[in-house]
């Protein structure tokens, strides 16, 4: 069997994989034929609309049920009074990744913009208004608001499931050696993943089959939980999730309002459609929460880091966890002799947080980079010259090797392309015109984990082609990279390839999250290309009409759709010769995906981010002029792709720097700014020049094809590099992100 | 009380039976006659998700009273392809990867078609953000999105040359 | 949005009688059917005007008649906004987006509402749309709120763009009755607070605004700006704004227009700062002093006293680049600080 190991093992990516790819559902996606949940509609559809909590805490005491049925188009209400029963509790935690949430199991309120009843009509129109003749009333308690409104306490966990706290090193013997001690404060605002699709459902049922159109990011697991709330069998529930308009993690969270029109549809007997409104979009589905960051630094009369102290405080919800885990981002990235990271967490009266784009690394990366930057310039070095001086050889934390680290070439290449090596030290030295301009630099750090994933893979009788697993593509590419991967695993060309995904009844891919899911959904579906192509060689080996026939020592390698003998190319058969004397219409292979054991190394995404930025010195508006950064993750499935998704992730760190941050009334605890209007996201305008490159990485260790991840590291560095390009520019140290015009002047 | 609305929606003149006064074009597009590709972001025109062409002008559909615009030429995403040849405008956007999840796509592809006829942006890639500026794109393939609209409008001048 | 009678007007005539108390006129519908989507107003009926032959612009003594249904864009494109009043110009392409631009009508932009976010809360007390309820925005979140002309009864900031520019330029509004005609100037158009409420309504609502009048602009043509501050590069309303126009004889100003946005519930005309202008040499220093002049009495309403000093300086930048001239061609980033300078 050695030569079909051979086989199974050999990680050769041929002509698909590493290919500038344009996407494979581009069409559908640019001619409008690309189905989004909301865009089904199916026979006899009713529109459903949340009524939602203008208060933040207390309970609803009246709602017009009359006046809202009364409305032309109404056909009924849902509210606490009458609304079916769930066979779990939504606020039970049915598995560590479920959020508790709401589905009208009591009268209590505990934020704004709650789900507190649900009206089912017609059109949307008549839903809609029917909402607003609820008209509620309330008994009112007063909110706990923000970081200094709620109430603090001490959290078990960070994250899902992470320690709050960490300690490596002496922090006493390594503070006492430091010439510098020095203690940055930051501040991060609250911000909402506002992916431009408003979650939406559409739920029908079929006697007692349920099918769901919803856009998930986990779509395995969401069958199981929404089976789990219902009392149903797994086996009973579709989901389709084709197309998901966005995500950033807001989407891997079930919320009560799909409960709600899914129990609406089996009341009613009819199809359901929900989609929130922008502004419900405030609450229910999670949020980046604010923070306040607490960074110390020793630093000794080198310049070397010798201890590293940071803490987090996070807002959550009254009644779930979720704690950011911002300390965390300081764990990996610079070297020290000793560091202490540790979270402490307020409750307050809003939506329970929840991963957003760079969970813990945004915000963390955001203060460590302004706090490296700080010590930088009061050790009298070069942003740049500070950080390689302190660069990290082994994994701090830890004290693991790096799995591969190719930073310093990442700063390199970043530093070249931005023109880095002309920047004078002090700040307020560069102008262009009335302007002051800045630059600034961070690093980027991502961890690579990987999850579960299962997948098939079929030959067909032609010699093409399909592999299937319930993958999810909000954005990242992932219809196209995987397929790419899919068709690397079975030696076709990827136009060979029917790749199936997207929905419930396929084996489950795992999550679209964590930067993980091309290296975790990826393996599966290359596994499951080798296995068929394992069975596929045994065929030949075994069957003395083959060429290959005999060729067991010498093994076989499969590309373009044929078999060859390892020892002799001449010798090889196509993929449907072998079949069709195997008498085979199809051959499967199935394949998993998912780190095994316990990583014996470190496992991060690097990269360096340069920006200039320039700011009106009398009005302190703020423009990113220049963003540069270049990232070394692995290998690198589909330039084309990866680039967009880095770029987009440090598009997120302009946003996070200067523009994002939702405000609530702390007297009512009502959002001031729930909408694309207040609540400012970077438009086109914000980008004059960007660029994303890709440094070479071979990665041996952090899994079987090398992949690790591009989709958040794009975020991490860009906050702090545009950070620190504004202090350049103004001498100005941000204390608060976004950072404001009123704060420049 | 239904009222009857014409409209020539991608060259097809077409009585559309408004039963509800306060439907807007966008809710008329989607929920009524099925042409679901211009898609929901905001419904408040903060967004341009929901950009169509009324009369060849960009729009935001979200605040576009249906009724009132009795009589006028809409044109959506779904009108831009010739059977399966692409507008130059769509084929730049899959060649720029001008997008990603694709759902702020249509109302960016309608608009870049606008602001290529307004011909005031031209190949001044500055002008050309600011004239996308009212379209967000939360996936942020804003540097795709200039290409493409520049890479666009080079192609349809060479068209209009020949 | 609660159900209305929908009306569409083929004549003034008709439009004005067919408009009741509880009726609202729909033009572009972009600020109106905003404001019904969530909540803050519930007309039972729509009058729309669209079709009212109110779409043209004449030129009259050196100056336009504008119709109130002209589009945005349109007026910003009209080569005699271009030519004499590229402070308009600039405005309106600073504002909103290109397709709420292709909407909008000039007499919808004037009549927008304050984007107070209390206003928009129709949760919140809110003299201006509930009168007699309070203020919420009173020791809330007041970064968008006034620092001039407000009273404990309402802190909000008219939003227009254009609005200021039409101010500076003298504009005149003409709104049509039962009664006939009259005519009010743009700088007073919208009412302040006084002690007690937000104001009258600047409309009856049987009234409609026909047209708005641009008097000859003079030598002021080619030496006008708006600029606008804002937290994202396009797309975003004002935190302050300034319009400057200014005639330049012989290195002396000979008159100065000044309003600033984004500082009170109507465009701010300065015209202390615009007297003590005149005669002056265009620099620096002259425009400090005017500006001081500009913001005199200015207070901040909430956590707004930083606006006071960017409205400050934002009137300078304005008539600096007022004075330098305005550009051939408008920049690529109208109104912005930044003009376009980054062509990466």
């Amino acid at each position: 069997m050695a030569d079909v190991m051979n086989i199974q093992g050999h990680v050769r990516l041929g002509s698909n994989a590493g290919q500038s790819m344009t996407r494979r559902d581009g069409v559908l996606k640019v001619t409008g034929r690309a189905t989004y949940a909301a865009d089904n509609r199916p026979e006899g559809v009713l529109h459903a609309v949340t009524a939602t909590a203008g208060i933040a805490r207390g309970r609803v005491t009246h709602l017009d049920v009359a006046a809202a049925e009364a409305h032309p188009g109404v056909v009924k209400v849902y509210t606490p009074a009458n609304r079916p029963d769930l066979a779990v509790s939504p606020d039970e935690k049915i598995h560590g990744f479920a959020w508790r949430t709401e589905a009208l199991q009591d009268d209590t309120v505990r934020y704004a913009g709650q789900p507190i009843a649900l009206v089912v009509a017609e059109t949307l129109e008549a839903a809609t208004e029917g909402a607003r003749l609820l008209a509620p009333r309330y008994d009112a308690d007063t909110p706990r608001i923000g970081l200094d409104g709620g109430v603090p306490f001490q959290p078990e966990t960070v994250s899902i499931g992470a320690s709050p706290t960490l300690e490596a090193g002496d922090m006493d013997a390594a503070r006492a050696g430091a010439a510098r001690h020095l203690e940055t404060v930051i501040e991060t605002a609250a911000q909402y993943h506002n992916a431009l699709e408003p979650h939406a459902i559409t739920a029908r049922w079929t006697g007692d089959r349920l099918e769901i159109d919803t856009p998930n990011q986990a779509i395995g697991l969401a069958k199981q939980s929404f089976a789990a709330y219902l009392g149903i069998d797994p086996a009973q529930i579709l989901i389709r999730s084709p197309f998901l308009g966005g995500g950033f993690g807001s989407k891997a969270i079930l919320f009560g309002g799909q409960l709600l029109a899914i129990l609406a549809a089996k009341d009613l007997d009819r199809p359901v459609k929900l989609a929130l409104r922008r502004e419900q979009m405030y609450g229910p589905v999670g949020h980046r929460p604010a923070t306040r960051q607490t960074l110390k630094l020793d630093i000794d009369p080198q310049g070397h880091i010798s201890a590293l102290d940071h803490h987090t405080i996070a807002v959550t919800s009254s009644f779930d966890d979720f704690i950011e885990s911002a300390s965390n981002a300081s764990h990996s990235v610079y070297a020290t002799k000793a560091m202490r990271t540790t979270h402490g967490a307020v409750r307050a009266d809003t939506g329970t947080p929840g991963p957003m784009r760079a969970p813990g690394e945004a915000p963390g990366s955001a203060a460590l980079e302004v706090a490296i930057d700080d010590a930088a310039y009061a050790m009298g070095f070069d942003p740049l010259e500070f950080r390689l001086r302190n660069y990290a050889e082994t994994d701090p934390a830890t004290g693991m090797q790096f799995s591969s680290k190719a930073l310093r070439e990442c700063y390199a290449q970043a530093a070249e392309a931005f023109a880095w090596k002309d920047r004078p030290l002090e700040p307020g030295s560069m102008k262009q015109g009335r302007l002051l301009k800045g630059w600034g630099m961070g690093t980027a750090q991502f961890p690579c984990p990987m999850f579960q994933a299962a997948a098939h893979a079929t030959l067909r009788a032609d010699g093409s082609a399909v592999v299937e697993t319930s993958a999810a593509d909000m954005g990242q590419g992932a219809w196209t990279s995987l397929a790419q991967i899919a068709a690397d695993g079975l030696g076709i060309d990827i136009d060979r390839l029917e790749f199936r995904s997207g929905q419930s009844s396929l084996p489950d891919a795992g999550v679209a999250g964590g930067s993980g899911h091309t290296a975790t959904a990826g393996t599966a579906l290359f596994n499951a290309g080798a296995d068929t192509i394992r069975q596929l060689a045994e065929l030949a080996l075994n069957d003395p009409a083959s060429p290959l026939f005999g060729a067991d020592n010498a093994g076989v390698t499969a590309r373009g759709g044929r078999l060859y003998r390892n020892d002799d190319d001449t010798r090889s058969e196509a993929y449907e010769d072998i079949l069709a004397r195997a008498g085979l219409d199809l051959l499967r292979g199935d394949g998993k995906g998912a780190r095994e054991g316990e990583p014996e190394r470190a496992m991060f995404s690097h990269g360096g981010v340069f920006a200039e930025v320039l700011v009106d010195p009398d009005l302190g508006q703020v423009r990113v002029s220049r963003l540069i950064g270049a990232f070394a993750a692995g290998r690198i499935v589909n330039p084309h792709l990866a680039r967009s998704q880095l770029l987009g992730g440090m598009i997120w760190g302009i946003g996070f720097a200067l523009q994002e941050e939702a405000i609530h009334d702390v007297r009512t605890g009502r959002f001031t700014n729930a909408d694309l209007a207040g609540y400012h996201i970077p438009v086109n305008a914000d980008v004059p020049m960007i660029e994303a490159l890709t440094v070479h990485e071979d990665d041996p260790f952090v899994n079987s094809l090398g992949i690790k991840g591009v989709g958040e590291l794009g975020v991490t560095g860009t906050v702090g590099a545009i950070g620190n390009a504004v202090w350049h520019a103004t001498g100005i140290r941000p204390k608060r992100f976004p950072i404001h015009p009123e704060s420049l002047i | 009380m239904t009222q009857i609305l014409k409209l020539t929606i991608n060259g097809t003149s077409q009585d559309i039976p408004i039963d509800d006064p306060r439907a807007t074009l966008l809710d008329v597009l989607r929920e009524r006659i099925g042409l679901t590709g211009t898609k929901k972001g905001c419904d408040r025109g903060q967004c341009g998700a929901c950009t169509v062409l009324i009369d060849g002008r960009r729009i935001n559909s979200c605040l576009a009273l249906a009724l009132s615009y009795d009589g006028a030429e809409i044109t959506t995403v779904e009108g831009l392809a010739q059977g399966d040849l692409l507008h130059p405008v769509q084929a730049a956007f899959i060649e720029a990867d001008g997008f990603q999840c694709g759902y702020c796509t249509p109302g960016q592809i309608m608009s870049a078609v606008a602001l290529i006829a307004e011909g005031e942006a031209g190949l001044d890639p500055e002008r050309v953000r600011e004239g996308m500026s009212g379209n967000l794109c939360r996936c942020a393939a804003y540097a795709g999105i200039t290409e493409a609209v520049l890479k666009a409008t080079r192609a349809m001048n060479r068209e209009d040359a020949a | 949005m609660n159900l209305f009678e929908y009306t569409r007007a083929e004549t003034l005539d008709a439009a004005m009688s067919a408009a009741t108390q509880d009726g609202a006129i729909l033009a572009g519908g972009t600020n109106l059917l905003d404001l019904m989507k969530i909540g803050v107003i519930s007309p039972t009926r729509l009058i729309d005007i669209t079709r009212l032959p109110l779409h043209d612009i004449e030129e009259h003594d050196g100056g336009l008649l504008i119709g109130a249904m002209v589009r945005n864009a349109d007026l910003a494109r009209h080569p005699v906004i271009l030519s004499r009043f590229p402070a308009v110009a600039e405005a309106l392409l600073s504002g909103a987006s290109a397709q709420l631009r292709n909407a909008a009508s000039t007499g919808g932009n004037i009549m927008q509402q304050t984007r107070c976010s209390y206003f928009q809360d129709p949760l919140s007390p809110c003299n201006r749309r509930e009168p007699g309820s309070g203020c919420a925005a009173i020791g809330g979140e007041t970064r968008n709120h006034a620092i001039l002309g407000w009273t404990e009864a309402c802190i909000a900031t008219h939003p227009s763009d254009l609005c200021v520019a039409l101010a500076a330029y003298d504009a005149v509004v003409e709104i049509a009755g039962p009664d006939g005609l009259r005519e009010v100037p743009m700088e007073s158009f919208h009412p302040l607070p006084d002690a007690n409420d937000a104001g009258p309504a600047p409309l009856q609502s049987d009234e409609i605004i026909t047209h708005i009048r641009l008097p000859d602009p003079g030598g002021m043509a080619r030496n006008a700006r708006y600029v606008k501050l804002r937290e994202r590069t396009s797309f975003a309303f004002a935190i302050v704004s300034a319009a400057a126009a200014l005639e330049i004889q012989d290195g002396r100003i000979v008159q100065a227009r000044l309003a600033l946005g984004g500082v009170a519930a109507r465009p701010w005309r300065a015209r202390a700062a615009e007297k003590a202008l005149a005669g002056q040499p265009p620099t620096e220093e002259a425009f400090a002093r005017a500006a001081d002049l500009a913001l005199e009495g200015a207070a901040p309403s909430g956590d707004n006293r930083a606006k006071i000093t960017l409205a400050r300086r934002i009137a300078i930048r304005a008539l600096i680049r007022a004075a330098a001239g305005t550009p051939d061609r408008l920049p690529a980033l109208p109104a912005s600080v930044f003009e376009g300078d980054c062509n990466g």
